[in-house]
């Protein structure tokens, strides 16, 4: 079925509004837009780790899910769905219930590269019926800017703040998507907020509706994190994505697909300028670490590339 | 009608996980409790039972999995021992203030430090504090019926909180004993459905689950949390005595041996007390008014019902099989010796440490705490605190 935007923006919100959620915040925006993807009518049990997004969205005696759901803790919830995907199951085999659910939950980065990397490694193994979406904002937001095996090179956060003897996390960010690939689950796809969310929305609704387990990494800014205009969040995601920083991609039944190839890859600076975490990158006696950043994006670009054999 | 068998505990308990049917088991492997699981998944494959079993990557994720299943609307449970239990502690106090009415086998091991895979409750007594309902067995009879009692106690409408099936590690959990059985079908009636109030799955009325509740509320979840824990005192003597009539085995809160008339006596958990019993029995020929106060139910603890059944005993040693690390007393001689306080009696209590990590705990052991207890008694010995026994010398 072809995308309409217009169509899909005005499906009845599943997640209300009246949370506490920044303004700008990309985890909502992804949120909105996986739930979004879901059948009108269809029931699902929606699912979250620790993080901003759980205690802002759900803060007692308050919901902003039309849905059920459910948080346990930061660490478990590709395991907490898992036990819920299997008593749909197990009522639904003695016939006491009679609807059909799908499962989602969400975790940021830290819930889900690092703390949560266990859980939803067993959860997408042993193949249940669920899509675990990571919105990756690349640190701990919630406790205040921590990097995250996530956080990007370079970056400035609370626990790898640029100094006089640092320039910021000095490693590579953790592949998560090639690791879940890995996993020779049904569906894994990488996205963001581009092309009027056509990219973020065709995604989940194969995520949701491929049978067995999905994964989808969300690139979702943080405007407290990144330091950039609220505003400027399509911009930059546009960056991400024509820089090559962040590749549209999926891999259906360990198939790779790319699904974007900018025309004309611009240089990672691009993407890079357009954040305050990485202004330290910008000054004159700094070109050589920029020009290092290029060459991780290349090789991680021609990897990918050679993945998808192009 | 009863069926005489013999089994392991471990074997007792999944039979009565087999008579229930519940509908999902995530677990993971952990020495002594690892034949649990096995044997669930064993009558799963022969297609004796209807459970979705889940083959979980931690114990972490089981008990996780197991607080899924249980908001989702399933009757669940998982097993665990030791670190397993250790791994699980975040997710106990989860399970207890989501109030969630789910069970867990557990079969007590020593906590890792140097690893030790025998028995002890330091497992078990660590999590004392975590808001679940604690149940303990001495044999592997005990050990099947305290598990065919949970869920009627966890599900009660006035209770709605986990429950720890507790056994001792290969003395109980290993151990093949005689044991009596109920028929399926007389479990199955006495367990009864499932039908939870408010559940994930419930297409009239979504939940939402674990919220965030800052100081606004948070208390009052704990207040709930507390009067439960005391509903559950009515709730468990009601279920015993409906579990009387349909096995003629009576239970309590805890089990009085040779103690109405004690001068005498030991309180304790577990296994160990078959062996004191025996050693009471010796000391009774003998003549002297020796007595046992066997814990069944920890959580919630019988404090006003323990200081009534010992208020007539001269000495009281109170045995703990799991250290405290407080430099004074384990959990059991703590919490027993406030319960004689209030109570104002007027009872000489030691509290001493006895098969830590699996050190054996004989009749001549029993016997010897009884000698001390009398000589304590007679005031030729003065009382000597948090001794171990059967250390090293």
């Amino acid at each position: 079925m072809a995308y309409n935007f217009k169509e899909v923006m005005s499906k009845p919100e599943r997640l209300a509004p009246g949370h506490r959620m920044c303004a700008g915040c990309g985890g909502t925006i992804a949120v909105r837009m996986v739930l979004r993807a879901l059948k009108e009518g269809d029931k699902a049990v929606v699912g979250n780790a620790t993080g901003c997004l759980e205690v802002s969205t759900f803060m007692y005696p308050y919901t902003s899910y039309e849905d059920s759901y459910i948080h346990n803790a930061f660490e478990n919830a590709g395991a907490t769905l898992s036990g819920v995907e299997t008593a749909f199951h197990a009522l639904k085999k003695k016939g006491k219930i009679k609807d059909d659910y799908k499962f989602i939950t969400f975790g940021g980065d830290g819930g889900t590269y690092d703390i949560g990397l266990q859980s939803l490694s067993g959860a997408m193994e042993r193949n249940h019926d669920m899509v675990y979406v990571c919105y990756d904002n690349g640190a701990y937001m919630n406790t205040g800017i921590q990097r995250s095996s996530a956080t990007p090179m370079y970056a400035d956060t609370t626990t790898t703040p640029v100094g006089s003897c640092s320039n910021g996390k000095m490693q590579n960010r953790k592949d998560l998507a090639s690791i879940l690939a890995a996993h020779d689950i049904p569906y894994v796809a990488q996205s963001t907020f581009t092309n009027t969310m056509k990219d973020l929305y065709t995604k989940s609704e194969k995520a949701i509706y491929t049978p067995g387990a999905a994964f989808l990494n969300v690139m979702a800014p943080c405007p407290r994190g990144w330091r950039y205009d609220p505003a400027d969040i399509l911009t930059i995601c546009k960056l991400a994505v024509e820089t090559c920083y962040w590749p549209l991609f999926e891999v259906i039944e360990g198939k790779w697909i790319l699904n974007y190839e900018p025309k004309k890859k611009l240089p990672i600076e691009d993407f890079l300028r357009s954040q305050g975490r990485f202004k330290h990158l910008f000054k004159p006696e700094n070109e050589h670490l920029l020009e290092q950043y290029q060459q991780e994006v290349d090789r991680r670009w021609e990897e990918l590339l050679f993945k998808c054999s192009r | 009608m009863s069926i005489r068998e013999r089994m392991s505990g471990n074997e007792a308990v999944a039979f009565g996980i087999k008579q229930v049917n519940p509908d999902v088991m995530p677990a993971f492997p952990i020495t002594p409790s690892t034949e649990i699981p096995q044997m669930v998944s064993t009558f799963i494959a022969n297609g004796e039972i209807d459970t979705e079993f889940i083959p979980v990557e931690s114990e972490h994720s089981s008990m996780s999995a197991t607080i899924g299943a249980s908001a989702a609307g399933a009757r669940a449970l998982t097993a665990t021992s030791s670190c397993g239990l250790a791994f699980m502690w975040e997710e106990l106090y989860i399970a207890a203030s989501d109030r969630l009415p789910l069970v867990l086998c557990l079969v007590n091991r020593a906590l890792t430090g140097p690893i030790n895979i025998n028995c002890d409750h330091s497992d078990s007594m660590g999590a004392r504090d975590s808001g679940w309902l604690q149940v303990y067995a001495e044999n592997n009879q005990e050990a099947y019926d305290n598990f065919l009692m949970a869920y009627r106690v966890t599900e009660h409408k006035d209770v709605k909180l986990p429950m720890m099936v507790c056994q001792d590690g290969f003395i109980t959990s290993h151990a093949v004993e005689n044991i009596n059985l109920l028929e399926t079908e007389t479990v199955r009636k006495f367990v009864g459905n499932y039908e939870p109030e408010n559940y994930l799955l419930n297409s009239d009325m979504p939940m939402a689950i674990g919220p965030y509740a800052n100081s606004p509320f948070y208390m009052e979840t704990k207040m709930n949390q507390r009067l439960a824990m005391k509903n559950a005192k009515k709730v468990i003597l009601d279920v015993c005595n409906e579990f009387a009539e349909i096995s003629g085995r009576h239970y309590g809160f805890f089990e009085e041996y040779q103690l109405s008339d004690a001068d005498y006596a030991l309180v304790m958990i577990g296994s160990a007390a078959g062996t004191t019993k025996d050693a009471i029995d010796n000391l009774r020929e003998a003549g002297i008014k020796a007595g046992l106060l066997k814990i069944r139910v920890f959580r919630p603890f019988p404090d006003e019902e323990i200081a009534a059944a010992l208020k007539h005993v001269k000495v009281v040693a109170i045995m703990d099989r799991s250290e405290g690390f407080s430099a004074t007393g384990g959990p059991i001689g703590a919490e027993v010796k406030a319960a004689l306080y209030d109570a104002g009696a007027d009872v000489i209590a030691v509290n001493y440490f006895y098969g830590i990590g699996g050190r054996d705990y004989t009749v001549e052991d029993a016997e010897a705490i009884y000698q001390e207890l009398i000589e304590i008694g007679n005031g030729t010995k003065k009382p000597e605190q948090f001794k171990y026994i059967g250390l090293r010398k």
